[in-house]
Formats: C-alpha cells, sequence, structure tokens
C-alpha cells in the first residue's frame, strides 16, 4: 500500500454545541415536513377534546348556577391538560422516531451528547406542541369564546410549570425505553394518564378522599389546575401554588436527568443499545 | 498507558452479558495509519469489541483507549474524530440522502456541510438521488450513502462492520476501492469486521482472528497463510473455525 498524502483533519472538540442540538432539531423538522398525517394528527386530537368539553361546559353551565359563574374552567383544564400531555408526548414521539427508524446506534456512536439529544427533544416538544395548540385556542375563542392568552402573566406561569413536568416524565421514559427497549414504548404513550385524576384537572382537589389529597399535593400539575380554578372563578392568581409547583418541578427535573443518565450508563453495561428494537 | 503510536488500544477487556461472556480478556493496539481486520464466525465478539471501541457497550474490565482517550469515559473528546459504517445501522429512512447528511455533518461539526455533501456527491455518484427519501434506495445506493456519511467529517479512525455484505461484486469491489483510496489519501485508521476474506486481503495489513471471545492468531495476512500453510485467508479462517489445523511457527 501506498504511503499516506496528508494527515487527517479533525473539527474541534466541543463540550456543549448549539449547532448539535439545532442539528438534531432540524433533523426532527424534516420528519415532521415529510407527512401531512403527523402535522395534522399534532392537531386532530387536541380540537376533538376541546370541543368535546367546550359543548359539555355550555350544557352545564345553561342549567347549572355555580358553573355559570366558573366560565371557562372546563375549556381553560382542557387546554392547560393538553400542554402537559401533549408537551410529554411531543418529547416522547421525537425520541422514539430514533428508536422506530433504528437510528440511535448512529446517534449514540456520533459527538452528540446526551444533554444536547434531550435539548434538542425540549425544543421539539414546545415546537409540537404550538403546532397543535395555537389552532386549538383559537377554535377555543371562535366556538366558545374562551380566550386562554386573556390569562397573561398566569399562563406564562401555567406554562413554565407543565412543561417543566412534561420533560420531567419524558426523560424519564425516555431512559427506560433507551435501557429496557421498545417494549416499555408503552410508557410513553400511557403514563401521563396516570397524572390525569391525580392532579385534578376538572375537579378541586378536596374532592378527594384526604390520603389521596396528599398524592395530588406531590404532583406540581395539580398545584397549576388549583392556580387555573382559583383565577377564573375567584379571580385571584395564586403566587404561592406556582412556586411550589416550581420547587417541586425543579426537583422532579434534576431527579429525571439523574434516572436518564443512570439508566444510558446501565444500557451501555447491558449493551441495549446495540439491539434497538424490541 | 496505551502505547505512543496506537490509534486503538485493547488492554485485557472483557465483556459480560447475562447469558455468558462475549469478550474475554482481549488485549491489542491499533498502529495509526493501519488498515486491521477483525475476522471470525458468529458470536466470536468482534461487534462487541468495535461497540466497546465506539463507547456503544461499556467493557466488564480491562480498558479501552481511542487516540490516547479513555473509552468510555472521554469517549465525547474523540468521538468527532472518528466514524462508522455498517449494513445493520440505518439511516432514517424518511429523510432524504441530502437531509441526512446534512443532520450528521452538522452532528460531526463539518464545517462547510453543503460543500461538503457536493463533493461526497460527487465522489459515490450519489447525485441522482441526493434528493431521494433513504428508504427507497436500493441496498448498493444505501451503503454509498453509509459510506459518505462515515466519511463525511474526514475521520481519523473508520470503524467498518462488514462494509461490503449483501453487495453486487461489482460495488463490492468499488466500496473497497474507495476505502483504499481514502486510506491512501487521508492517511486514516480503519478497523474493519469482515467475513469476506477477498476484502480482507485486498485491504488489510493485518488480521486479528478471534474465536469464542478471544484472539486466537494475530498477524499480517502473509503470515497468517505462511503460518498454517495455506494458499488463502479463507482456508486459514476454516481451519481456525473448525479447529482443523494448529498453526506452525513460521520461523522454524
Amino acid at each position: 500500500m501506498s504511503m499516506p498524502q496528508q494527515t487527517p483533519v479533525s473539527p474541534p472538540f466541543i463540550a456543549f454545541s448549539p449547532s448539535r442540538i439545532s442539528a438534531m432539531v432540524l433533523r426532527y423538522w424534516y420528519l415532521l415536513r415529510s407527512s401531512w398525517p403527523r402535522l395534522l394528527e399534532l392537531i386532530y386530537w387536541p380540537a376533538v377534546q376541546m370541543l368535546m368539553w367546550g359543548f359539555l361546559q355550555l350544557y352545564i353551565s345553561e342549567n347549572a348556577g355555580f358553573f355559570a359563574k366558573a366560565g371557562g374552567t372546563f375549556i381553560g383544564a382542557v387546554l392547560l391538560w393538553d400542554i402537559l400531555f401533549r408537551g410529554q408526548l411531543g418529547f416522547s414521539i421525537s425520541f422514539l422516531e430514533e428508536m422506530w427508524a433504528r437510528n440511535m446506534g448512529n446517534l449514540m456512536m456520533s459527538p452528540l451528547r446526551p444533554a444536547e439529544f434531550l435539548g434538542a427533544l425540549m425544543v421539539m416538544s414546545i415546537i409540537r406542541l404550538a403546532i397543535g395548540m395555537v389552532p386549538v385556542t383559537l377554535l377555543a375563542m371562535g366556538f366558545f369564546n374562551f380566550n386562554l392568552y386573556g390569562l397573561g402573566f398566569a399562563l406564562a406561569v401555567f406554562f413554565l410549570n407543565l412543561i417543566l413536568t412534561s420533560w420531567a416524565v419524558g426523560i424519564l421514559v425516555s431512559g427506560i425505553v433507551l435501557r429496557n427497549g421498545m417494549g416499555a414504548e408503552s410508557m410513553a404513550w400511557t403514563i401521563m394518564f396516570l397524572l390525569l385524576p391525580l392532579t385534578c384537572v376538572y375537579y378541586p382537589v378536596a374532592i378527594l378522599p384526604v390520603w389521596l389529597q396528599w398524592v395530588a399535593w406531590l404532583l406540581p400539575p395539580t398545584y397549576v389546575f388549583e392556580g387555573m380554578r382559583a383565577l377564573l372563578i375567584e379571580h385571584t392568581f395564586r403566587a404561592d401554588l406556582m412556586l411550589w409547583a416550581f420547587g417541586l418541578n425543579v426537583l422532579y427535573f434534576i431527579a429525571a436527568i439523574i434516572a436518564f443518565l443512570a439508566l444510558l450508563r446501565s444500557a451501555r453495561t447491558v449493551g441495549s443499545l446495540m439491539q434497538v428494537g424490541e | 498507558m496505551p502505547p505512543a503510536d496506537a490509534a486503538i488500544s485493547l488492554d485485557h477487556v472483557v465483556k459480560n452479558y447475562a447469558g455468558g461472556m462475549a469478550v474475554k480478556g482481549v488485549s491489542f493496539a491499533v498502529a495509526k495509519g493501519s488498515v486491521t481486520a477483525l475476522l471470525g464466525g458468529n458470536g466470536a465478539g468482534k461487534t462487541t469489541t468495535i461497540a466497546m471501541i465506539m463507547g456503544l457497550v461499556t467493557p466488564t474490565s480491562g480498558k479501552v483507549h481511542v487516540l490516547g482517550e479513555h473509552i468510555p469515559r472521554h469517549r465525547h473528546r474523540v468521538l468527532h474524530r472518528m466514524n462508522f459504517e455498517s449494513p445493520y445501522v440505518d439511516m432514517p429512512m424518511r429523510l432524504t440522502v441530502r437531509q441526512n447528511l446534512t443532520v450528521f455533518g452538522k452532528l460531526y461539526g463539518v464545517p462547510d456541510v453543503k460543500q461538503r455533501i457536493a463533493d461526497l456527491g460527487a465522489q459515490f455518484n450519489l447525485n441522482d438521488f441526493l434528493d431521494r427519501p433513504t428508504g427507497k434506495l436500493s441496498a448498493g445506493q444505501k451503503t454509498r450513502v453509509s459510506l459518505a456519511k462515515a466519511l463525511l467529517n474526514h475521520p481519523e479512525i473508520l470503524l467498518l462492520d462488514e462494509p461490503t455484505a449483501s453487495l453486487d461484486p461489482d460495488t463490492a469491489d468499488w466500496v473497497r476501492g474507495e476505502l483504499e483510496r481514502y486510506r491512501t489519501e487521508r492517511g486514516a485508521t480503519i478497523l474493519l469486521a469482515s467475513h469476506n476474506m477477498g476484502e480482507v486481503e485486498r485491504l488489510c495489513d493485518r488480521v486479528i482472528m478471534m474465536k469464542r471471545g478471544e484472539i486466537v492468531d494475530d498477524g499480517s495476512p502473509e503470515t497468517l497463510l505462511a503460518r498454517y500453510d495455506r494458499e488463502t485467508l479463507e482456508e486459514v479462517f476454516l481451519d481456525i473455525a473448525r479447529d482443523r489445523r494448529q498453526a506452525q511457527d513460521v520461523t522454524s
């Protein structure tokens, strides 16, 4: 064999690279763009849910005095629940796309770091959420005269708390799927429904048995839904509830990242990154 | 410490899985700029060994170093200087070839990705299908795309897992030619696992034979042929795989 003519020149090592995050976001954007059913799906279910609960609220409010005063609590709850649920789903589906495409090996052998991968999934969760939720909030204005954006600063705080919870759950589920393979995929679709009764989306915490109320108050979205009801029914912004939610979210978010890294380490130990299928 | 001139070094590397020991205390060093083959039958431990070098699998014990960095602890210091190609690892099927190469180019920090894709498109004859979804390509076209992806970042170390598996002889020959050219032009280190003995004889300076997780022989193709008194590496491979003949001391 002849002697080499030149020494390879590689790009420099970069410990944390926003451009690698943008590369992954670009990858998911290409994917979304390539399939109109994928885009339609983002809007379809939130719209169906919002319409169903909206009409139900309309019916009840015309027949019960309390609900006549509690304008928009059901629609507000459904929209905030969708932020929580679709935020996690948007995160998890982007992650699962890599598993379905059997592309995880390529990514794990590339310079992409776990923090960058998670960062890209978070950005995608917001993009997918925006595509799905913005048209639905406009529909809510048109059909039920409910303006979610009218909540102003409170909406921003609600959103921050809900999206943090959704990411914490998404990160944990992704770690479990990495470690255990596609057999754990169903968790990505179902885990959030456990929070639906416990976080009191459609009713006050006081309705729960006392022992279950303790569980509910351990979950950050409970504070958000209670805060939303306080705002819509009593016209009071409960900053104390939001601070509690944020504190718990920080704890759970850190715990989820630690769990993800431990599960990834375990996946490297048991060799499950080499078998990304079932 | 790994040898100074080694691009890759493994020191008593063991990998245990729940089902048993996949790699049993393997040690070897691959010199910079060399082309080395890992040969062995199914279950010999080749893929696990390559996966440990890439940091995809953590050794149970022993040390793996790549370009002087400890893997997997510091793999991120060197992953941008390496790349990998295997017909068994897919690229996203729904993305076009250009989109896939763009994403991986950005992941590897390639400075001018557009220009690099244009260069690789010309070099690997990808231009006719650069804007076609990767899932709609033939096996040969996919291999060319995978190889282009593997060379996007001008890797100093290229790991190949059966680079010509399931290719027709013409395409396989073309791939080997491109690998030879890359090695010659860039002085890269190549470690490949293959079942194609003709490919190994043509490309490799050195052959490491593995069996049931252990290295059973190691040398240049010529040395191995002499040691087993055979005409082809395929015969040597069969001797080892079937325990047919013991190696002879070539110096005797």
